[in-house]
């Protein structure tokens, strides 16, 4: 079973987020980027796949500028097989929106037939988590999203799904779409080797016009603004102290 | 034109409190429908049809809708969808799971966790963790999004809307339910409790988050937990407050042994009053709390559970 795994170029999450004078979005120029995390577990799932003997290749696809080939780069020394570049847009700060990435990707699958794509369940950086659900309507798959656990058993997958009261366990018939929650696993770090070795794997570069897709975005971005901050209050001494403060706000 | 709420309903009953506060945020847009899905939600409809500005309920009680399946309740929206200009639900987990294979199908963008309607298009949301509020105004011919629900009041519940019982496409084969493992409890609900106690990294252990649950239990408290504590095998997944949890906002919230990462401040910030308790006095929690004790948690808490 081939194994699709999208991925995105994201701010590092270490990284301090700095709001543009201009309200015109975050300051992305000279800034690390990284893996976006929730993607790197997917990465790492569809390894361990490969590894139990479920998935024979793993295929990374990452949608945006000329640079996310760094991002597909480190996946594919994590240990992805090959990687697909879809260049859809030129300045770093071009976000493409989740509907014409998850078009992309459907694209994408229909050409490779995965049984399988993970990804992650979104990005940290438009926070949207709706890609994956959007790649599996696209296609008219099933999906699994915010998973915590996956087992593969011929044509399903048995997921465990982070879900607000706890955890619920679904089947879903394959090829379908999982999305990876924080708890699925803890990414490994590539070896020196691997990244020397991941230099020669193969990396193909497509544009978004290659697929047929118009990019042009469907939300336009007003402004964008620093939250509302919060003033810092007082240190108590003590617990008597905390417990007359709390009594005076008539929180307790 | 109207909007369609999709209603959370978990084992039959309504999530009251999230509907009634995704109300309140959309009640500037037009009429309401509530859409309550699932077999066994009569009562759950019946619930629905009482919050004030609900004007009517449609109850689609297939078992296909049942447990929040995905393709056949986004197969079910789709359908209705055409008569709406907004399809909106609180942002649980349940909806971001159906919401987006929604707006997909339907060839429209997601907005997922607004946190304000500026008019019928336009939306503000937070970004990068909670760093960046963005505001973002739609093209779409129908606007589908979810509600950040803490900043919202619970409309009441006095009013008296008609149920229409409805039936409509499944997704036949794609996906089974298999269980739920909901862990049964008298504590209030995280997102609505009127006071949250959440312990962190700085708790130490799965055992040592007996002291947090006793504090809240003596306040009559919901227990939440920073990323780091989930992470760390603390405390259950579904009490991470942030980003990628569950966002609150209490009338009180206590922050014991938390740092303050942004990711866990995006999800508690609103909070009323906000009470820090760590012993690392340069804790970045301590910026936002408006009472901060920096002492050990080991012996503050026990002394503030038992002096309650």
């Amino acid at each position: 079973m081939k194994v699709l795994v999208p991925v995105k170029r994201v701010i590092d999450y270490n990284v301090k987020v700095r709001v543009k004078a201009d309200g015109s979005g975050v300051d992305l120029a000279n800034v690390k980027m990284s893996m976006n995390p929730f993607d790197e577990i997917a990465v790492e799932e569809a390894i361990r796949l490969k590894e139990k003997g479920a998935a024979t290749e793993i295929v990374v696809v990452s949608v945006g500028v000329k640079q996310a080939q760094e991002t597909l780069r480190t996946a594919l020394a994590m240990g992805a097989d090959r990687a697909i570049l879809v260049v859809a847009a030129e300045d770093v700060h071009t976000d493409i929106e989740p509907l014409a990435v998850a078009k992309i990707i459907a694209k994408v699958a229909a050409e490779e037939q995965p049984g399988l794509i993970i990804t992650g369940k979104q990005a940290i950086d438009n926070d949207m988590n709706a890609t994956g659900q959007m790649v599996a309507a696209l296609l008219g798959w099933a999906q699994a999203s915010f998973a915590s656990a996956v087992e593969i058993a011929g044509d399903a997958a048995k997921v465990t799904r982070e879900v607000d009261g706890g955890l619920q366990t679904i089947e879903v018939k394959l090829p379908a779409v999982i999305t990876a929650d924080l708890r699925l696993n803890e990414p490994r770090y590539a070896s020196l080797p691997n990244i020397m070795k991941a230099k020669k794997k193969e990396l193909a570069e497509k544009t978004a016009a290659d697929y047929g897709v118009d990019v042009s975005p469907r939300l336009t971005v007003v402004k964008t603004a620093e939250p509302a901050g919060r003033a810092a209050g007082i240190k108590v001494g003590s617990v008597d102290e905390l417990i007359g403060k709390l009594k005076d706000a008539g929180v307790i | 034109m109207a909007v369609l709420l999709l209603a959370d309903v978990n084992g039959g009953q309504l999530a009251t409190d999230s509907v009634a506060k995704t109300l309140s945020a959309v009640k500037s847009l037009g009429e309401v429908h509530v859409l309550v899905a699932g077999a066994g939600a009569e009562a759950a409809a019946a619930e629905a049809a009482k919050l004030d500005g609900v004007s009517k309920v449609l109850l689609a009680g297939a078992t296909d809708y049942s447990h929040g399946m995905a393709e056949a309740t986004a197969a079910l929206i789709v359908g209705l969808a055409p008569g709406y200009a907004h399809v909106a639900a609180a942002s649980t987990a349940a909806a971001k799971n159906v919401l987006p294979r929604v707006a997909a199908l339907l060839d429209v963008m997601m907005i997922t966790d607004i946190t304000a309607v500026v008019d019928a298009d336009t939306f503000e949301r937070p970004i990068y963790a909670g760093n960046a509020i963005q505001t973002v105004k739609s093209s779409d011919k129908i606007k589908v999004f979810t509600v950040r629900t803490a900043t919202f009041g619970a409309v009441a519940a006095t009013g008296a809307a008609a149920v229409e019982t409805i039936s409509g496409e499944t997704a036949a084969g794609l996906s089974t339910w298999v269980e739920d493992k909901v862990a049964a409890s008298d504590r209030p609900e995280l997102t609505s409790a009127k006071i949250v106690v959440s312990g962190g990294r700085g708790v130490g252990s799965e055992a040592d988050f007996a002291l947090i649950e006793k504090l809240a239990d003596k306040l009559g408290a919901a227990v939440g937990a920073s990323r780091a504590a989930v992470d760390s095998g603390f405390a259950p997944n579904d009490w991470q407050v942030g980003q990628t949890g569950k966002v609150v906002a209490p009338e009180l919230y206590v922050a014991v042994g938390i740092s303050g990462a942004i990711q866990h401040l995006a999800g508690m910030k609103d909070s009323k009053i906000i009470v820090a308790i760590n012993k690392d006095e340069e804790a970045p929690i301590f910026q936002v709390a408006d009472f901060g004790l920096v002492a050990d948690l080991f012996t503050a808490v026990p002394e503030l559970a038992e002096k309650l």
